[in-house]
């Protein structure tokens, strides 16, 4: 377990979500294909600290953040906050839970509901869990409650009243953000929380993050494809090819001496707003493959760059093993990096 | 009709017409409303219906006389339209403008209603439907594939017939049942596609029930097309109980509607056409009417036309 | 000394859209000049709202006319024609054959019921008036250029049958057909992953030095831009707001949007600092509406050194490199900070 021995907030384990493809007999039998979205995914992350879940289109970060909450059912695998078995919780636990973990989603046009003001969708989640109710001394707390969460978010109170189709899209982002902390949960998914937003707004966005994790204590788990963003908000990083993570480690190790041949073309890919810099860069050859059929053996030897590529790699698929401390690597030849 | 008659008729136009003014400047402040009043055909449409529910709404004071009332049995039958009777009599000697005012109440009250029967049942179904799928979607979506097979009018006609004599209310409740299959396909269309919005996510992820999701969430942005599908159902249902009136299947006589006073009407035809044929107008007018409102409202509330 | 004339040259270009219910005019794009010389990359930089979709689009005369128009004296001219002035018949023979456009999407910039071969056979047959034999043979040699395995396979399916990055790449081909001389690449890569990004651009530079092409590459990220582009020109509210060669840009940007720009990108190569990595550097505010740019220099609001005349005056574009070494002409700024240096103090 990296950084030592406190106790994990989250711990996920060989978390597996398979959505099938089209079925026989006119939706009554079994699916003939099988989309392997998220195929054994395991890691924790500790109180206080933020996990960057980083990978390309199709590798099934977001739906490992949603599994995690149950927005989606997971199909095995084990997932437990603070000790509480996710689960195996029935409906009525679940909805307690969920004040304690909650999520900020990518797109800020589509996140929020069209028809109601901010106000409504910030007052709702307080409804829900009756955290102020609704008679005469709980109204004037949930005016109160909304006016600090804006406050919080940075934005005006006058905000309350608008509609999300008055709003910037850092605005509604803001607003997904305070919607996500009403609960005052401890655990946060940020399923790409600033892919949408313009530079200028990111970087606003970015540090009202940090700001909040700071002041709330809380856990993030971020996904994210931008590994520059990530490198800034990240303790800690996995990354994810077809389902599975394929290195993980402490966000220095991994960004200055990664281990998986995948994460060094991804870094080397990312293009650096420094027109000097002496780039080497690494194309892959091909598509991003879809998680309908993953390759035999390792799931990314169609692609993969290193020399020593050979036949132990198109059969046997390597395991997420620790090749340094605090450091995973799922490659048979991760003690001979790229 | 005597003068009061006229100005409360014209007391009428020119509450209809407030309305439609009323309804256009609130409608400037917002793009779907401009956008609903670029058809042509839209205020007037407005207007005719405004003109009409006024009409049903103030029957006491534009009729002069009762609907039931046979004024003169033995002198007064299909006399031509006149002065004291501006739109004539019918075979029994009926005032037709009379009749026709207080026809209005129930053709008008009879279309409204049932479609609200028929929404309602159709969103619930439809919601349902979409929202939980699997055997729940398939299961409901049989029962409106049946629903859609049947030949409405023949089955209301059959139970009509069964049943023998049927009040009002009840040819309300039934022509609802009748109804509602069409709506629930299309809500539910519109909540396939809601539920994988994000803000349900959201509203999910905050611990919100299916039923909240449902009735906070997903119908309200499903509104826009069970509207449209709304207005433009009301005139269907006219036509349905016009039609199944003139069959002697529906309003039982002597109460006044549009379609048994054209069942009334028509084997006079030929020597006295105005009993059979104002009523009619006047459901084809409200249609009209009703059609050139649904098409301005689907285009209104179309939410993919962006505004500049 | 003597240059290339430029390929293309875009004067006080201004294009406005009409609002609906008097939200007033839109000044997308309010006085924009650049060149694009034979061969080279120029690349437009600017985020959402500031005008650079609505550039490009107006170059190939291909905005909306209502409720878009392009205002009379602006001027685009294009080896030496006037562009807009041209003939439809002209202006046709000139799109797709001399200037290409390529999109973001792929997916909706793509004829979703054509074969790719009939869509990149299209643009031969119509310009260079090929057999649709040859237009086909055409398309195969294209799909071959852009690197798609199989072309003569691939040639026959439809667009839905491809990945994302196969379909940036038939939309490269289906633009370079005819070999034009001027590509524009509107946020090319933005909508792909980042291992088919950089496929994408080796591609773009390997067939910009092949065929002897420029590029007018207009994207908001600004790593792109230090990897291909010669010369950069940024823009906000409508207008240019700094251009100048990649290099000089990055080194010595002088405009404050520019400084702010970059400073708020995280960066790959910043040293990772750990639980102490401080906040980014972030441009307080909003980009300002089309309808309601403000007063004097656009930029001032949101601008850490705006003083009075920042406020008062809108600046023009002034040569940084005037009385200075470095060529004239080769750094402009539209900021006063270029005519008084001095009040370039630090950022509080």
């Amino acid at each position: 377990m990296p950084g030592g021995g406190r106790p994990s907030l989250v711990a996920v384990q060989d978390l597996v979500k398979h959505f099938p493809g089209e079925r026989a007999w006119f939706g009554l039998g079994r699916p003939r294909t099988v989309v392997r979205a998220v195929d054994g995914v395991s890691f924790a992350i500790q109180a206080g600290q933020t996990l960057g879940l980083v990978g390309e289109s199709g590798c099934g970060k977001s739906t490992t953040g949603r599994a995690i909450l149950r927005l989606v059912e997971p199909d095995g695998g084990r997932v437990t906050i603070d000790g509480l078995d996710v689960l195996t919780l029935g409906p009525r636990e679940l909805r307690s839970l969920r004040r304690r973990m909650q999520i900020v989603f990518q797109d800020p046009y589509g996140s929020l509901n069209p028809r109601m003001t901010v106000r409504q969708m910030l007052v709702e989640p307080l409804v829900i869990h009756r955290i102020a109710t609704g008679a005469s001394a709980g109204a004037a707390d949930a005016e109160r409650r909304v006016a600090a969460l804006l406050d919080e978010v940075g934005l005006n109170a006058t905000f309350g009243r608008s509609y999300p189709h008055e709003l910037s899209g850092g605005q509604r982002q803001r607003v997904g953000i305070a919607r996500a902390l009403s609960v005052e949960p401890e655990f946060l998914v940020l399923d790409e929380p600033v892919s949408a937003l313009d530079v200028s707004v990111q970087a606003q966005v970015l540090n009202l993050l940090a700001e909040l994790q700071e002041r709330r204590r809380l856990t993030y788990l971020f996904i994210a494809h931008d590994l520059a963003v990530v490198k800034h908000i990240a303790d800690e990083v996995a990354v994810m090819y077809l389902g599975k993570i394929v290195e993980r480690a402490p966000a220095g190790v991994l960004y200055a001496a990664p281990r998986h041949p995948y994460t060094t073309s991804l870094l080397s890919a990312v293009p650096v707003p420094d027109p000097t810099a002496q780039r080497h860069r690494i194309v892959l050859a091909g598509d991003v493959p879809s998680p309908v059929r993953p390759p035999a053996g390792c799931p990314f030897h169609p692609r993969c760059p290193h020399p020593k590529k050979n036949d132990r790699c198109r059969t046997e698929p390597p395991a997420l093993r620790e090749v340094a401390p605090g450091q995973l690597a799922a490659c048979h030849f991760a003690d001979d990096p790229l | 009709m005597n003068v009061w008659n006229w100005v409360a008729l014209g007391g009428a136009a020119v509450a209809a017409l407030v309305v439609v003014a009323a309804v256009r400047r609130r409608a400037r402040a917002s793009v779907s409303g401009r956008r609903f009043f670029r058809h042509p055909t839209a205020a007037p449409g407005l207007f005719v219906l405004a003109f009409f529910v006024t009409i049903a709404l103030a029957a006491p004071l534009v009729a002069p006389y009762q609907p039931y009332e046979q004024i003169d049995i033995d002198h007064l039958q299909n006399d031509a339209p006149s002065t004291r009777y501006i739109l004539g009599t019918d075979p029994f000697s009926r005032d037709v403008w009379s009749r026709l005012a207080y026809g209005a109440r129930i053709s008008l009250g009879i279309g409204a209603l049932a479609m609200l029967v028929a929404m309602t049942i159709g969103a619930a179904v439809g919601a349902t439907a979409g929202y939980f799928r699997r055997w729940v979607d398939t299961a409901l979506m049989r029962l409106v594939d049946v629903g859609l097979a049947m030949p409405r009018i023949f089955a209301l006609l059959v139970v009509v017939a069964l049943w023998g004599h049927i009040a009002v209310p009840v040819l309300v409740l039934l022509i609802g049942l009748t109804g509602w299959f069409a709506t629930s396909r299309l809500v539910r269309a519109e909540v396939l596609s809601l539920r994988e919005r994000e803000f349900v996510a959201a509203a999910r992820a905050i611990g919100a029930g299916p039923g909240r999701v449902i009735v906070r969430h997903v119908l309200p942005n499903a509104a826009a097309p069970i509207i449209v599908s709304a207005a433009l159902g009301i005139g269907n249902v006219m036509l349905l109980e016009a039609g199944l009136s003139f069959l002697g299947m529906g309003v039982p006589s002597p109460a006044p509607s549009w379609g048994n006073m054209i069942a009334d009407g028509l084997p006079k035809m030929a020597v006295a056409p105005w009993s059979a044929t104002f009523p009619g107008l006047a459901i084809s007018l409200v249609v009209m009417a009703l059609n050139a409102v649904g098409d301005a409202l689907r285009d209104a509330l179309d939410p993919r036309k962006e505004a500049v | 000394m003597t240059e290339p004339s430029p390929l293309l040259r875009v004067r006080d270009l201004k294009t406005y859209f009409v609002t609906e219910h008097g939200s007033g005019t839109a000044r997308a794009v309010d006085g924009v000049s650049f060149d694009v010389r034979p061969g080279e990359t120029l690349g437009i930089v600017g985020e959402s709202g500031c005008g650079k979709t609505v550039t490009s689009l107006s170059i190939l005369r291909l905005i909306p006319e209502p409720p878009g128009h392009i205002r009379p004296g602006s001027f685009i001219e294009f080896e030496g024609r006037n562009i807009l002035t041209l003939e439809p018949r002209e202006l046709r023979a000139v799109r797709g054959n001399q200037i290409a456009m390529i999109f973001q999407e792929p997916m909706t910039s793509l004829n979703p019921v054509f074969t790719v071969g009939d869509q990149i056979a299209e643009a031969a047959i119509v310009h260079q008036h090929l057999t649709s034999a040859a237009a086909r043979r055409r398309a195969i040699e294209m799909l071959q250029l852009v690197g798609i395995p199989d072309p003569a396979e691939r040639v026959d399916h439809y667009p839905h049958q491809m990945s994302g990055g196969m379909r940036q790449r038939v939309m490269i081909a289906m633009a370079l057909v005819c070999h034009p001389k001027l590509l524009i690449a509107d946020e090319p890569t933005t909508a792909l992953d980042v291992t088919i990004q950089a496929q994408i651009l080796e591609l773009l530079e390997r067939l910009q030095a092949e065929l002897g092409m420029a590029v007018m590459l207009i994207t908001h990220d600004l790593g792109v831009v230090a990897g291909t582009a010669d010369r950069v020109v940024v823009m906000y509210a409508g207008q240019v707001v700094e251009q100048a060669s990649t290099v000089e840009l990055f080194a010595r940007p002088l405009h404050p949007y520019t400084e702010g720009l970059l400073a708020s990108v995280p960066r790959l190569d910043a040293p990772q600092q750990g639980r102490a990595r401080g906040r980014l550097h972030s441009i307080p505010g909003q980009v300002p509406a089309a309808t309601a740019w403000p007063d004097g220099c656009r930029f001032h609001p949101r601008c850490p050194y705006a003083w009075d005349r920042c406020r008062a005056e809108e600046p023009p574009l002034l040569d940084a490199n005037e009385g200075r070494e470095g060529e004239p002409g080769t750094h402009r700024a539209r900021c006063w900070l270029v005519a008084e240096p001095q009040r370039r103090t630090a950022r509080p």
